[in-house]
């Protein structure tokens, strides 16, 4: 294992799990106020899409973050209004988000942009200095766009938003106890809509940094199951957001895992390692399976005066 | 409201004097107005990209419905998607979220592409068919066993764990058909083709195979056992109140394993239909992710067998008709998936209205 070798897989695992991280957070944020997310693949898959058009326009990267995290705020909107306040159930509305916007996207792509795929330029990165020129960690953890800085200052913040200030608590006691929350005098679907739009928006700009960072491209269907993954973070990480950033190192791993075996030449085919991650998180939920986590409303939209 | 099976806005005690015709037309009317709303707003967009909406429609339709060859390759298509279907009404009702179904369909797909040729050639006929369908149904129960045993022993939400046996099982039928089934006689990686002469038997004298009478059987059968008999009352019991169904002394954990063995299985029944029926091989990373699609049409059936069926066929035009638009009238297939999303949506706002209509009425 050369230190070149080194150093790109494990580049490939920060640029890959990036995405996961932000998409994680986002999910743990409305899975905390008690929405459970299936939709969030369907956001990053519009913040992908409007995140690459706004950037292949503007040629500028942080409007295409913006552009994408609205798009992702734009599907949440829906799913706020059809699971918060319509009580629709959310694993459907969920599915069907995704659904739509798999649809939607590749249908727009297809009339923009016909069978031609445009790429992007080179990311431009902000070298942190002297700590950039270290050998391999340099490049891994301190040569990129500034977005990734930002999720990692995002994943300690929110440590200290769901512990320290009474937005965490709400969000808590919207997922815990809606009934209480509701009696304390805030409003449950309050808490819970503003909870999906900032999943959404969060879900947006992942899907915007896989588009525009990871691959510099948009294809249909990019997304590839990453939203998912993102779900299983927030599941397994039990509400801690440091969690979610370890399991999304994991993740992006092994998903690096696959290109730099691909590149190195070995007789593996990639569908082995795709399984990994998957496959990991299988053995995983056997291991842990007694002390899986999950607020006791999730996934139950909350009606007064019922239950 | 304590389970996360139950339709939420679904209104639970229609008031008994109501006529039932009356009831019945507005169940119709239901179903039939989000339907048109999701094509007037799927038209608007037609519109936005430039396509004329109404050509788009009468192609689909004409394509999918009123072309003999078209009316044939939806009914055709209609096949695994009732399969499906049947499978997910059995596991929704019992409160149970089989998200995994692709997985199971496409194992069930590889696994019979892979042995269909050796047990056509030995065995007699019909035992062999019938040997390919008991085989694709125990794939099918197999890969669900990982998510029924996390669930029902240690209470593991299922979503999650039938979501990555999916994406694993997406996977690994990748590599059994690159690896061990690969037909060493073609340059495209996919398992040896089953002889024409050797698939389902056609009715009468179309390209309609048997497959689609197996799958209204297959959905008539389960409507009637979720509806009539004492199995299905329980698997009920179980989904909407699952403490409850603990204190009437039902087997939850039992009645668990059962769930997912009949809706797994019903999946990779249905892939081994598509494969026998229709294709004859599989090709590599062949996946026609009908289980998502198949979703929420279920839930806009409102779980609801007979219901399936109708919405079932109406899909199967879309898709047939959408596919020959694709390469004639230049809207992507993709489209159809926007028509689902819209439809879930309108289905919410008409739901919504009633409510409040109905409020209003009684006041």
């Amino acid at each position: 294992m050369t230190e070149q070798f080194l150093t790109a897989l494990l580049l490939g695992a920060v640029v890959a799990g990036v995405p996961l991280l932000l998409a994680g957070l986002g999910e743990q944020i409305s899975e905390k106020a008690g929405v459970l997310n299936i939709g969030i693949e369907g956001m990053m898959l519009c913040g992908a899409y409007g995140g690459f058009v706004a950037a292949y326009y503007t040629e500028s990267y942080w409007l295409g973050f913006l552009a994408g995290g609205l798009s992702g705020m734009a599907v949440a909107l829906l799913m706020a209004i059809l699971c918060v306040y319509l009580a629709m159930n959310q694993i459907v509305i969920g599915i069907g988000l995704t659904l739509g916007a798999e649809g939607l996207t590749a249908l727009l792509h297809h009339f923009q942009f016909s069978r031609t795929y445009p790429r992007l330029g080179e990311t431009p990165t902000l070298p942190i200095p002297i700590l950039s020129e270290l050998p391999v960690v340099g490049r891994v953890l301190f040569d990129h766009h500034p977005v990734v800085y930002l999720t990692v200052i995002l994943m300690f913040a929110l440590i200290w938003v769901f512990k320290r200030t009474s937005v965490g608590l709400n969000l808590q006691a919207a997922g815990d106890k809606p009934a209480a929350l509701d009696a304390a005098g805030v409003s449950v679907r309050l808490t819970r809509a503003c909870a999906v739009l900032t999943t959404g928006f969060l879900a947006g700009i992942g899907g915007a940094y896989m588009a525009n960072v990871g691959a510099g491209i948009f294809v249909p269907f990019m997304i590839h199951g990453g939203g998912f993954i993102a779900i299983v973070l927030a599941m397994l990480a039990r509400g801690k957001p440091i969690w979610v950033g370890f399991g999304a190192l994991l993740f992006g791993l092994s998903l690096a895992l696959t290109t730099a075996l691909q590149v190195a030449g070995l007789n593996i085919p990639t569908d082995v390692v795709q399984m990994l991650p998957f496959g990991m998180v299988i053995v995983v939920l056997i291991i842990f399976a007694r002390h899986s986590y999950l607020p006791p409303s999730l996934g139950l939209p909350y009606l007064r005066g019922q239950r | 409201m304590t389970s996360q099976a139950e339709p939420a806005p679904t209104p639970v005690n229609a008031p008994l004097p109501v006529a039932r015709g009356r009831q019945m037309a507005s169940a119709a009317g239901r179903l039939l107005l989000p339907i048109l709303l999701a094509l007037i707003v799927g038209a608007m967009i037609l519109l936005i990209l430039g396509k004329d909406p109404l050509a788009y429609y009468g192609y689909v339709v004409e394509r999918g419905l009123f072309r003999w060859t078209g009316l044939q390759a939806t009914l055709t298509r209609a096949a695994p998607l009732l399969l499906i279907a049947a499978g997910l009404i059995i596991a929704f009702k019992a409160g149970i979220w089989n998200l995994g179904v692709d997985g199971q369909f496409l194992l069930g797909a590889v696994l019979i592409a892979a042995v269909s040729p050796m047990l056509i050639a030995t065995l007699p006929y019909w035992i062999a068919i019938l040997a390919c369908f008991a085989i694709a149904f125990a794939v099918g129960m197999v890969w669900s066993v990982v998510p029924a045993f996390l669930k029902a022993v240690y209470g593991v939400n299922e979503i999650i764990t039938t979501l990555m046996m999916s994406f694993l099982g997406v996977s690994l039928a990748n590599v059994l058909i690159k690896i061990p089934f690969n037909d060493p006689s073609t340059t495209v990686p996919q398992t040896v083709t089953l002889p024409v002469e050797d698939r389902l038997p056609r009715l009468f004298d179309t390209t309609v195979h048997s497959g689609i009478i197996i799958a209204l059987i297959v959905i008539v059968l389960v409507h009637l056992m979720m509806t009539r008999t004492s199995l299905g009352l329980k698997l009920q019991v179980v989904g909407s109140n699952p403490r409850a169904a603990v204190h009437a002394g039902l087997d939850v954990v039992k009645l668990t394993f059962v769930t997912f063995a009949l809706s797994a299985g019903l999946a990779g029944l249905a892939g081994s239909v598509e494969i026998l029926g229709v294709w004859g091989n599989v090709r590599a990373d062949w996946n026609p992710a009908y289980g998502m699609l198949v979703i929420p049409i279920v839930f806009l059936a409102r779980f609801n067998g007979l219901a399936v069926i109708g919405l079932i066929l109406f899909f199967a035009v879309l898709m047939i008709g959408g596919e020959s638009a694709a390469r004639r009238v230049g809207v992507p297939q993709f489209y159809v998936l926007v028509l689902v999303a819209l439809l879930l949506i309108f289905m919410a706002l008409v739901e919504l209205l009633g409510q409040r209509w109905r409020q209003r009425t009684k006041a």
